[in-house]
């Protein structure tokens, strides 16, 4: 049953009220021009998602085509140097490179479900442009991915992955040309396009119900956690899950089956930039206050005069002024501990993995795995890190490092 | 009675209400731009506060926005240029006259409208927003990120107590059942949204009077304003058949790029319309 009042139970973490709230944050704000998408979706998502006949079509391209379950993988010289023991759940491993693509395939699945035959999409590191555009090729859809000028240019290797999936890449030149800025496009286009059109939101953001759907989509990556734990350890439960948190979507899904398994602390980590207080930043719980940014109610960086501002990381796919509002209410609850780390930490922490368990991750991904220098771990934890994506992306800003 | 339902009482039909991005073109240009539009014959005034992401908007509003936005424009700044706009008093600024056109000008006594997004205001404070709004003289809002719901349980109540109008919008993909609804939320008048799209697109405007012709037939309680896809006298003329008026915003942003005289060129702009 859905839960309709908005209270800070131990329920709301994995399931909003039904207006979309986790505590005092989510809910839809859009514009009327939104309105009957944003409400189909609402009253439909749920049901279609958990049809016997969409559930063996999600798991068995889950299983043949993304390649899961994705390993975990017990990371022997990364655990003698920081004395704990450490577990990588490998989403790098999966078909193009990240967990974007287990929500990718569940959107369009629903899509088509919805009778849509276009789709668009936001993407900030380029990730999930180029999951969406997979899937779409996969199944026939027309893709179009909105895609910040800035992000175009330092993550070329992902547009010219887009382009020749077949999907289109349209430029967000206005404001900052990042994702926060790719997102307004996307939804601009969406309420032009209201017929035929499904957007694909790649992160537990928007309006609800994306935050909460896109939240279950990725929850495949502590379903399957938990399983590998118990066999790894006899428990199905870690002491820590850690995660890197743009707006959120490989932390929700990582912690997600966790959630409400109070001992296990989960470490969320946002990106620094070049500092937190450097004015270069995209540390969201740590710079911002609540507001509405695409369509929900969460933590916005922001302005006193409630102008959004342009966040800056290293990483583009956690360059984003906002959070989801589960990871709002995570902070807020203080069910979640919130860290950062900076560029130079990332880059840094990038280099260890690479050299000592030979996976190089994805520099969002490096902010996670730049947070173990902040804790302190017993000898006998168990800490489960969600490697989101790889980091072959990301060559050109490593080169100039080596 | 409010100072937009006393308008539709004396004019039911043809009703001009036209956009202005405050701030924009200059920082100091809200009043020329408001007093301009009175006298060239605009029934309400749509000023838009200025956000870094509207999203209902098109490219031409938002460059406006983010022009104002570069001049300075915040909602405490332009509460502070609104603070004399109602009387016919020189409008100063903390004792210092304004310059140029702005300064010895009529009061201004149609209707205002403040258009924005939900965020700049719960920065400034929703409640001080209001009364702010109310004290130097607004008569309504429309906050089209402000969804229903909360509208019923959280801010509707803190609106009317300030005596303001609060307009929603619906679209031709809003059910008949939901105009029915919304239309009894809202006061002042209902905004249709004359196709699903962002401002300033041009649609075709045939498909357009099939939806108004559905709209005058569901007997709603407020006057029926038409906006979006509104640029000149052929749809202004074609919206006003089936509806008491229609809005304009983006043509007009268009006439005040580059005009070297704002009172001119709303003169003719307005004049190539009503």
């Amino acid at each position: 049953m859905i839960n309709t009042t908005v209270s800070l139970n131990r329920g709301t973490y994995k399931q909003p009220n039904i207006f979309g709230y986790y505590g005092n944050y989510g809910g839809a704000y859009i514009p009327e021009m939104l309105h009957r998408n944003v409400e189909e979706l609402k009253a439909r998502y749920l049901e279609i998602m958990y049809e016997p006949a969409f559930q063996q079509e999600f798991q068995d391209l889950l299983r043949d085509y993304v390649g899961r379950p994705t390993p975990l993988f017990y990371a022997k010289r990364l655990s003698e140097q920081y004395k704990t023991r450490i577990y990588l759940k490998r989403e790098d491993l999966n078909h193009t490179g990240a967990h974007k693509i287990n929500n990718a395939i569940g959107q369009v699945l629903l899509a088509q479900r919805l009778g849509k035959k276009r789709i668009i999409a936001e993407t900030g590191a380029g990730q999930h442009g180029v999951a969406t555009a997979t899937v779409c090729a996969l199944m026939g859809l027309e893709c179009i991915v909105y895609m910040g000028i800035k992000d175009i240019e330092r993550q070329a290797p992902n547009v010219a992955r887009m382009k020749m999936l077949g999907a289109t890449v349209v430029p967000a030149e206005s404001g900052s040309q990042t994702l926060k800025d790719a997102t307004n496009e996307a939804i601009r286009d969406w309420i032009n396009n209201p017929e035929n059109t499904h957007y694909i939101i790649g992160s537990v953001v928007g309006p609800h119900p994306y935050p909460d759907m896109v939240a279950r989509f990725q929850s495949v990556i502590s379903e399957e956690t938990r399983k590998q734990l118990k066999e790894h350890t006899g428990s199905e439960l870690p002491d820590y899950v850690m995660a890197c948190v743009g707006g959120g979507s490989n932390a929700a899904g990582a912690f997600y089956h966790f959630l409400d398994e109070l001992s296990v602390k989960l470490v969320a980590v946002e990106a620094a930039g070049h500092g937190v207080n450097s004015g270069m930043s995209a540390a969201t719980t740590q710079l911002g206050k609540p507001g509405v940014l695409h369509g929900s109610k969460s933590l916005v960086m922001q302005t006193a005069d409630g102008q959004v501002v342009e966040p800056h990381s290293i990483s583009a796919g956690l360059d984003y002024p906002g959070i989801g509002p589960l990871h709002a209410h995570l902070f807020e609850s203080g069910r979640g501990i919130f860290l950062s780390a900076t560029d130079d930490e990332a880059l840094e922490a990038a280099f260890e993995l690479s050299k000592l368990e030979g996976i190089i991750p994805a520099l969002e991904t490096s902010h996670a795995l730049a947070a173990l220098k902040q804790m302190t771990f017993k000898p006998t934890d168990t800490v489960v890190i969600c490697l989101s994506g790889r980091g072959d992306k990301d060559l050109a800003t490593y080169m100039k490092s080596i | 009675m409010s100072r937009i339902k006393e308008l539709f009482s004396k004019k039911a039909s043809r009703v001009l209400n036209v956009y202005c991005t405050a701030g924009y073109p200059q920082l100091e240009s809200t009043l020329t731009i408001m007093r301009a539009l009175q006298s060239a014959g605009a029934d309400i005034i749509e000023l838009g506060m200025p956000y870094s992401d509207p999203l209902a908007d098109g490219p031409v509003i938002q460059a406006s926005g983010l022009h104002a936005l570069e001049n300075g424009m915040t909602i405490a700044v332009l509460f502070e240029q609104l603070r004399n706009f109602r009387s016919s008093f020189t409008p100063s600024v903390q004792g210092t006259p304004l310059e140029g056109d702005a300064g010895g000008d009529e009061a201004i006594s149609i209707p205002v409208i403040l258009m924005g997004y939900m965020n700049p205001v719960l920065q400034y404070g929703f409640e001080k927003f209001c009364a702010d709004a109310a004290a130097v003289g607004i008569d309504g809002l429309i906050l089209p990120d402000l969804p229903q719901h909360e509208f019923e349980t959280e801010y509707g109540a803190i609106i009317k107590e300030y005596g303001l109008d609060f307009i929603f919008l619906v679209t031709p993909e809003t059910s008949d059942a939901r105009i029915k609804e919304l239309d009894a939320l809202s006061s002042g008048f209902l905004y249709a949204v004359s196709s699903s799209s962002t401002t300033g697109k041009d649609k075709d405007f045939g498909a357009v009077e099939a939806y108004l012709q559905k709209l005058q037939g569901l007997h709603l309680t407020n006057p029926v304003l038409v906006g979006f896809g509104i640029k000149d006298k052929q749809t202004f003329d074609a919206a006003c058949r089936h509806a008491n008026g229609a809005i304009i915003g983006t043509a007009y942003i268009k006439a005040l790029e580059g005009a070297e005289d704002i009172k001119v060129a709303t003169k003719a702009f307005l004049n190539g319309i009503v």
